[in-house]
């Protein structure tokens, strides 16, 4: 639909500006309000508020890790002890970004928010185990810390045995953590299929979703199924370094592998949760930012769950270098081609979305479009690790390590940032700066693509990873990726900026500022503490054709044509054919 | 059936009978009793067939026997048997994911342990002595 | 799911919420089956977590038991089959009474909710007690993970072991005391509802004791305590008839020499490598020896005119350790799952006594009672795996 000034006589339908007493944000004060609260959104923006701290702190690691590689015998760490400081950088950096910030951002942060707003519910289905899902993630946090500042962790994040099962360092601290934050995940999860499986209004039948809850419903069906599997290995992990129970140690007849394929069956899939809620995000703001109807909508939603599914059987392309039998591992690498599909019709149909759409070029649309780019090269990377006879070489180098972090930073990063943006307007009712934003979307994605498009060379050329000094030959793609990784820094440094200063100088935001056609469009901004007077009418999600854009109030409005609900004739006082009869 | 103020929720419509007040399926006595007499019954039998040997196929008796136990829990003492579907789907779908972890695993465990160093355990005592003997008669 | 029709005359401050002459209805749901629904479907996915948890340790199970499985053979009949049968029996009748609850809750029986709960708790500290004896039996004798195990076979009870009974009943103990003088408490001072509830829990304190004494009972009389050897082959010959066959061997092998029998004399002379009469004798009487020593072939095939196998001792850290590891994983995590629902059933059996559960709102009964089932159910699954390998 093209922007343009509402049709004459049709009337308006919008909900208008929460009063303070209805603002979620404002409708109880005080810090307990806050602490024991059940209100969805509240336990949301804690989140937020939380996984933005724990991205600042292993941000900083990365930095630290970039910093040292500078130069060929490290910047930054130097003496005895240079290659130990190095190893609890990274594996912080790695663990407290996977279990701390990717896993929960987008479900629990964005998620908890949305899910029910975008049902018409008035809350998650299980409101208590909501708020105590975010006090494990709090507890999880604060075990993270004390490794910290106990002996550290310097295992790698996937703590593989026998070296975590013998150094010295907090395993047991952390493991302690992972295991708690698992907990944090599984009942996020649970909360959230019940809710859309149980609480979705009149007329919402499944195929009418948004498709950011058929993304968290297929996310949701892998953190019940997978993360159990998390507990008992870090568990066991556990166990072996207090009593030596011997599963994984090879002095009583255990075997390391198998530590590693308890370890994978959960984080592949882990990885699964890490991007499908960034998918689920990006099919609504594609979808909205075109105002065009998104394409293949049935095709989006069978490939979330199909990837939730393949997910579950592809884990040992992690091992292929480990010691399994050739069989098994030409089995999992038949497999992992098979998971790749769903990826890609996804991508097509964003496009397909995008081809003549009416595309306004906001912030989360600039965010969006960079993760097609960048999630697309991270996926067809992805090939090259899944393929046998390349892994071989290329497991364990800078190429494993360009390949995440395209499709975890590139991926889930950016869609995050993009769902902040696109829905920040909602949760705290303030409108940002457009060219703050944008320019931030535009530094992220220069200085993505120059921190980690040289380690795809660098490990083709056989940089390992993990690793804390390297031949000079590779200095000058490290510096350009140090220099990179300033750039990544300072442009996201500038989007939170824009948006905690939008809090304070923003304009006041409408309840419909980018012409959504979702549920969650049609309650105020920010969202009154009971969400919707009554239950919303449930229409077509991705249908913009009564959405119009007012420019007096710079606001996007659903239209009705003008009806008459009275008539304005009176009734003859006879009937018309009275005289005809006879 | 106490009696209960409808009003509002007259109007409440779920397509289930009695307006969505009205759900508990009581299980009754004698099914319970039964059941339970039945998985009693099931485990005199699986104590009794380790008398037997079954050779290859121990394992198989005993889970046989074990699942047809559980199929009874879960069929009557977890009403499965009255509730919706979909929760059947998801808690026996929940085994096809064990099923698959452990044959994966396990699969690959057995086709590289043969490559394991050879398994060298204490030898028994009766046999320690012996060599010691040897050793003492022996040039 | 139903509409909510707010009247239009509802203020803009006003939540538009019209329900809360149900208490039990929580406010984001609209009629109690979809608040039951939602409930139960939730409790299903915990369960669904819950077996993903455990097929971890049965993964860890199969692969060891199909790598050694004669140490698997060998280390059960250190489990007392006696005593898991009566805890299967035990948790099975538990399983009843759980299920039983669930029905008088959605009937209103309270009387007979409370009965049934206290009956499911009594049983479960029954299959603690039982639990108990075993694990401090086990300590005693060394049969620990493979890092702490230590236990020898000529010496399978040592004096200087600490009472872990002690340690594991004191806590009990403890609550056993503490919910009497609760109970004395609440009758002198009149109060209907403490009474109610601390009746009940004294009756199940006490069964974890009757579990003790249970085992106890048991335990001494289940047991083999036979020095353990692993038989690869079949057939083995009792330890002590070992020794004197070996003896007569010797002595026969001895008597038949030609050569002076003193074992320096042969010595001495088997030092000489030109004495080839007595370096063959003495090479027949080691191989007597060994021969005797080992495992009788009853095999023809296997027969190579030598020496075929050796004993291998299963009762190392290496082998029987690892056994006691996984052993001590599933059921020890198992037994934290029981405490855990011990914990939650005491919650449902105060509100039980405060009559908490009606027709319309008796899920937190059926969910708690899908809890103990799939208890119940991973134990079917353990007892024969664990208990009953031949």
């Amino acid at each position: 639909m093209s922007a343009g000034s509402i049709p004459s006589g049709s009337q308006i339908r919008d909900p208008g500006y929460p009063t303070p007493s209805e603002n979620y944000l404002t409708n109880s004060k005080g810090i307990l309000s806050w602490m024991f609260t059940l209100d969805h959104k509240r336990i949301g923006v804690m989140y937020l508020i939380g996984v933005t701290t724990a991205f600042g702190v292993a941000g900083l690691l990365a930095m630290l890790i970039r910093l040292h590689l500078f130069q060929p015998d490290g910047m930054i760490f130097q003496g005895e002890e240079a290659n130990n400081w190095y190893n609890q950088v990274f594996t912080l950096h790695g663990a407290i970004m996977v279990f701390l910030f990717i896993i929960p951002s987008v479900p629990a942060a964005l998620g908890n928010f949305l899910v029910p707003i975008m049902l018409g519910a008035k809350d998650v289905a299980f409101p208590r185990l909501n708020l105590c899902s975010f006090y494990l993630w709090v507890f999880g946090a604060l075990f993270f810390i004390s490794a910290l500042c106990a002996s550290g962790l310097d295992t790698g994040w996937t703590f593989y045995t026998p070296y975590s099962t013998t150094t010295d360092s907090s395993v047991i601290l952390a493991t302690s953590g992972a295991f708690v934050l698992g907990f944090s995940s599984i009942f996020t999860g649970l909360n959230f299929i019940v809710t859309i499986n149980t609480m979705r209004p009149p007329g919402m039948i499944w195929f009418r979703m948004p498709l950011f809850l058929w993304a968290t419903y297929a996310t949701s069906i892998i953190q019940v199924l997978a993360t159990p599997v998390l507990g008992i290995t870090l568990l066991l992990l556990i166990a072996e370094r207090t009593m030596h129970i011997g599963i994984f140690d090879p002095e009583y007849n255990g075997d390391p592998v198998t530590f590693q394929h308890f370890f994978w069956f959960y984080s592949h899939p882990a990885v699964y949760i890490m991007i499908l809620p960034a998918f689920g995000i990006i099919s609504d703001l594609i979808s909205v930012h075109s105002h065009k109807r998104i394409f293949g909508y049935r095709f989006i939603a069978y490939s979330s769950i199909a990837i939730a599914l393949l997910g579950f059987l592809v884990w040992g392309h992690h091992m292929f270098t480990a010691g399994m039998s050739s069989l098994t591992a030409i089995i999992f690498s038949a497999l992992t081609f098979t998971v790749s599909v769903p990826s890609a019709i996804k991508v097509f149909n964003w496009l397909a979305t995008m081809y003549k759409g009416s595309i306004s070029l906001t912030t989360p649309m600039c965010y969006a479009i960079s993760f097609i780019f960048l999630f697309t090269i991270g996926g067809l990377t992805g090939l090259h690790l899944g393929t046998l006879a390349t892994d071989v070489h290329l497991h364990d180098t800078y190429f494993v390590v360009a390949h995440f972090h395209y499709v975890m930073v590139g991926g889930t990063l950016v869609a995050f940032l993009g769902g902040v943006f696109h829905w920040w307007p909602k949760m705290f009712g303030k409108m940002y700066s457009e060219l703050g934003g944008r320019i931030s979307a535009g530094l992220v994605f220069a200085g993505f693509n120059l921190t980690f498009l040289p380690q795809f060379v660098l490990g083709s050329r056989g940089m390992p990873r993990r690793y804390a000094t390297y031949d000079p030959e590779f200095a000058f793609l490290h510096q350009m990726s140090t220099w990179g990784s300033l750039l990544l820094g300072i442009g996201i440094l500038l989007a939170f900026v824009v948006l905690v200063c939008s809090l304070k100088y923003g304009k006041r935001a409408p309840a419909n500022p980018w012409g959504g056609a979702t549920l969650e469009w049609e309650c105020t901004s920010p969202p009154p503490f009971y969400n919707f007077e009554r239950a919303p009418v449930v229409g077509d999600p991705y249908d913009f054709s009564n959405l119009e854009w007012d420019t007096e109030n710079e606001r996007y409005v659903t239209i009705e044509p003008e009806r008459e609900v009275v008539p304005e004739e009176q009734p003859e006082a006879a009937p018309v054919h009275a005289e005809d009869s006879n | 059936m106490s009696a209960h103020a409808h009003s509002e929720d007259a109007h409440s419509e779920d397509g289930h009978s009695n307006d969505g007040h009205d759900f508990a399926h009581p299980m009754s006595v004698q099914t319970l009793l039964l059941v339970f007499f039945a998985l009693t019954f099931l485990t005199i039998v699986t104590v009794a067939q380790s008398n037997f040997d079954f050779g290859a196929f121990e394992v198989a008796v005993v889970m046989l026997i074990a699942t047809i136990k559980a199929i009874l829990v879960m069929a009557f003492f977890m009403h499965l048997i009255a509730d919706k579907p979909f929760n059947a789907i998801i808690f026996i779908g929940s085994f096809v994911f064990v099923g698959l972890f452990v044959s994966f695993t396990l699969g690959d465990s057995m086709m590289t342990s043969g490559s394991f160093e050879p398994e060298i355990d204490l030898v028994a005592p009766a046999v320690a002595e012996q060599m010691e003997v040897r050793v003492d008669g022996a040039p | 799911m139903s509409t909510i029709e707010a009247s239009s005359e509802v203020a803009h401050d006003d939540h538009g919420h019209d329900h809360d002459h149900l208490p039990f209805l929580a406010h984001h749901f609209d009629t109690p089956e979809q608040q039951f629904d939602s409930g139960k479907l939730g409790i299903w996915l915990f369960l669904v977590t819950e077996v993903l948890f455990f097929s971890g340790m049965f993964c860890a199970y199969a692969i060891f038991r199909a790598l050694r499985p004669e140490v698997f053979e060998g280390c059960s009949q250190f489990l007392n089959t006696k005593l898991g049968a009566i805890n299967t029996g035990v948790l099975l009748f538990s399983s009843l009474t759980m299920a039983w609850a669930v029905r008088c809750s959605q009937l209103e029986q309270h009387k007979g909710l409370v009965g049934m709960l206290a009956a499911t708790l009594s049983c479960a500290m029954i299959f603690l007690g039982v639990k108990a004896i075993e694990y401090s039996h086990k300590w005693g004798m060394g049969l620990l993970p493979a890092g702490l195990f230590f236990y020898d076979p000529n010496n399978p009870h040592p004096a200087d072991q600490p009472n872990y009974l002690i340690y594991i009943c004191l806590p009990f103990a403890i609550a056993l005391v503490g919910v009497v003088v609760w109970l004395v408490i609440s009758v002198i001072t009149d109060n209907a509802f403490q009474v109610a509830v601390a009746k009940p829990l004294t009756v199940v304190c006490l069964s974890f004791f009757v579990g003790v004494g249970l085992g106890m009972v048991l335990e001494s009389g289940g047991e083999q305590h036979v020095d353990v050897h692993a038989d690869p082959d079949g057939l083995a010959i009792e330890p002590e008839l070992e020794t004197l066959e070996r003896e007569n061997a010797a002595a026969i092998a001895l008597s038949g020499a030609m050569v002076p029998v003193d074992e320096s004399v042969l010595k001495r002379l088997s030092t000489d490598v030109t004495n080839s009469g007595v370096l063959s004798s003495l090479n027949a009487f080691e191989q007597q020896n060994l021969t005797a020593g080992s495992s009788v072939v009853m095999n023809e095939d296997e027969i190579l005119g030598g020496i075929t196998t050796t004993e291998v001792n299963v009762m190392t850290k290496r082998t029987a350790g690892v056994f006691f590891s996984i052993y001590y994983c599933m059921t020890g995590i198992h037994a934290i799952h029981i405490l855990g629902g011990i914990g939650v059933l005491v919650w449902l059996l105060v509100r039980a006594v405060r009559q908490d559960f009606n027709r319309q709102y008796f899920g937190p009964v059926d969910y708690v009672g899908l809890y103990w089932h799939l208890v119940d159910l991973i134990w079917i699954f353990l007892f024969p795996l664990l208990y009953l390998i031949r």
